[in-house]
């Protein structure tokens, strides 16, 4: 049985009269992937930072690798990676010099030649901070994430900002630290990143945590049903397309209707038939599979993105 | 030590990449010298070493403007927060930033004096061990000030505002730029109260040398222990976050940087002998110049000869 590593009771942290979080917990098992996903203002940052050391809470307990983020100093610091939301570096640092710098803070020491090469930072290694594009900037945060060979890494948005093709190659070297069993905690509000890399994800919405467990475990949630999203030319009134045959949830949400059905073909011509009879059209019509979007829809009635 | 020797090396690195480093660390405050040498030391070499008292004085005090936007901007755009997560105190941050200011600010001050000795026929090099002692307490003692001033401004133009309002102070009060001993009996008693002064008045001591080793150490310490405070307040107030924003107690912190100062302003109103020792200083230099016969050029050296 693994050993557990962060362990997160009743958290709470209010900046004046905001409520940013209100008693998440969780646990992490060592070599775990554990996701906190969420829309923006959930409460993520909040939550992570504070696991981090940069934020005091004000009620409930966190232990990281068995010690107190709040006041351990650098013997915890020694033990933890982390790429945090919104930071940067002097324009003027070559990334190679970045890493150096950092490491020297550091007992344990990674092998510096080793993560340019993993990061794919090689032929950039004399190039000046400024000078990087977002990815690069990405790769380099992550590799001096690692500079100390850390038990713990914490993700914060680690792909945020950044276009599809380059959040791929951020989405490979997670797996690879996958691979390598390191501890992760990563915050996102990007459902394929949770869904891909994360071992276990905690949905979270206004500061709590409103579901728990494999992101398998919580699209079965979902009763396998299919999301069907359709825009209509005319509008129909509220709740009258859940009467279709198959569908067990119709919501409205940015006037795309969004119907859960156990039974999608039968659905659709049930749809098409009744559009027909009412002399209506379909704009748009497409399908998805479960995905961890339905669960947060099903369990808040928005978006991710909202 | 390890860490702030680390930070240091770095610092200095990241300005010397830096072209606007170059410009305010070495190009003005040489323009400064050849301005002030050509229309202040009015052709006598007496005056030379004088100016280059106040030359100096003006060198090392950059060091308070250039550390605390540094910080600031550091701040402002996140790169603090990153080395927060490192095992990482605000001591080696801060230490790191005086050391690497000093060690830049050497070589301008050394050319300086090279430029004002050869160029400028400077009669002597001064009391060049005093020189030295005294930069290397003003430098990082007005850096320490500098970030006070960081550690208490929440934005670049709040900073920048401050910083003028501070230095207008000790440009003009101190005897760096306007000499102290032409100013009315008030305002030299107030210039008592301001840091700059204890630099100016040493370092046109030493220059001209025309001070004594226990005149020497009265200015050195008090830079000493203006540094001291500074620098432990600075660590105190020390913000890592960009949204964190000041406490109002804090203003009031940084002013507790200004009690030294204070209370050698008090001293000197009261027992010390300062403003006569400025006054001397003044006079037994006019009379220098007035016996002696002009031997600074009145333009530059390649300028006279060509005419």
């Amino acid at each position: 049985m693994s050993e557990v590593i962060i362990q997160v009771e009743g958290l709470y942290k209010n900046y004046g009269v905001v409520e940013a979080v209100r008693g998440v917990s969780f646990s992490v098992l060592q070599g775990e992937v554990f996701g906190l996903l969420g829309p923006n203002g959930a409460g993520k940052t909040s939550t992570v930072e504070i696991l981090e050391g940069l934020r005091n809470r004000d009620r409930g307990t966190a232990l990281v690798c068995g010690l107190d983020p709040e006041g351990a100093g650098d013997a915890y610091k020694q033990r933890i990676g982390a790429v945090l939301q919104s930071t940067s570096l002097p324009d003027k640092i070559r990334v190679e010099e970045a890493l150096h710098l950092f490491a020297a803070f550091y007992d344990s020491r990674a092998d510096i030649s080793q993560l340019l090469k993993r990061f794919q930072l090689e032929e950039k290694k004399n190039t000046f901070y400024s000078h990087l594009s977002g990815g690069q900037k990405q790769r380099l945060a992550l590799a001096m994430a690692l500079v100390n060979n850390p038990q713990v890494v914490f993700l914060d948005e680690p792909t945020a900002g950044l276009d599809p093709q380059v959040r791929r190659e951020i989405y490979d070297i997670i797996e690879e630290l996958k691979r390598d069993k390191k501890t992760i905690l990563i915050t996102t509000h990007y459902i394929e990143e949770a869904e891909r890399l994360c071992d276990r994800v905690a949905i979270v919405d206004a500061g709590r945590v409103i579901a728990m467990g494999s992101p398998r475990e919580l699209k079965q949630r979902s009763a396998g049903t299919t999301r069907i999203e359709v825009r209509l030319a005319r509008p129909l009134r509220n709740g009258e397309l859940s009467q279709l045959e198959g569908v067990a949830d119709c919501r409205v949400l940015d006037g795309t209707f969004v119907l859960h059905s156990s039974r999608p073909p039968r659905t659709i011509v049930d749809l098409v038939k009744r559009l027909e009879a009412e002399n209506n059209e379909l704009q748009s019509l497409e399908m998805f599979s479960p995905s961890l979007e339905d669960v947060f829809v099903e369990l808040t009635g928005r978006r991710l993105r909202d | 030590m390890g860490n702030t020797w680390t930070l240091t090396k770095v610092r200095i690195r990241l300005a010397l990449r830096n072209r606007a480093f170059f410009f305010f660390s070495l190009v003005m405050p040489l323009l400064f010298l050849f301005g002030a040498i050509f229309i202040f030391a009015k052709g006598s070499a007496s005056w030379v070493g004088y100016t280059l008292g106040a030359i100096l004085t003006l060198t090392v005090m950059g060091s308070f403007w250039g550390l605390s936007v540094q910080l600031v901007t550091f701040r402002e755009q996140g790169i603090l927060r990153r080395f927060r997560i490192a095992p990482l105190g605000a001591g080696p941050m801060l230490a790191s930033s005086i050391l690497s200011n000093y060690i830049m600010t050497m070589p301008t001050v050394l050319i300086e004096i090279v430029i004002c000795r050869f160029a400028f026929h400077m009669h002597s090099w001064g009391n060049l061990w005093a020189v030295l002692i005294l930069v290397t307490a003003g430098s990082a003692a007005f850096s320490a000030f500098g970030l006070v001033v960081a550690s208490v401004t929440n934005t670049m133009q709040e900073t920048q505002m401050i910083n003028n309002l501070i230095w207008t102070g000790f440009l003009f009060l101190s005897g760096a730029t306007i000499p102290l001993a032409v100013f009315p009996g008030w305002i030299q008693r107030l210039a008592l109260f301001i840091p700059a002064t204890y630099l100016a008045t040493g370092l046109q001591s030493a220059t001209t040398n025309l001070a004594t080793w226990a005149e020497i150490f009265t200015d050195f310490t008090a830079l000493l222990v203006g540094l001291y405070v500074a620098f432990e307040v600075s660590r105190n107030l020390f913000r890592w976050e960009p949204e964190a924003k000041v406490p109002r107690s804090a203003k009031w912190w940084a002013l507790a940087a200004m009690i030294p100062f204070l209370l050698f302003g008090a001293y000197e109103n009261l027992y010390g002998k300062r403003l006569d020792r400025i006054q001397n200083n003044f006079r037994v230099l006019e009379d220098r110049s007035s016996s002696a016969q002009p031997s600074v050029p009145a333009a530059p050296p390649s300028s006279a000869s060509s005419r």
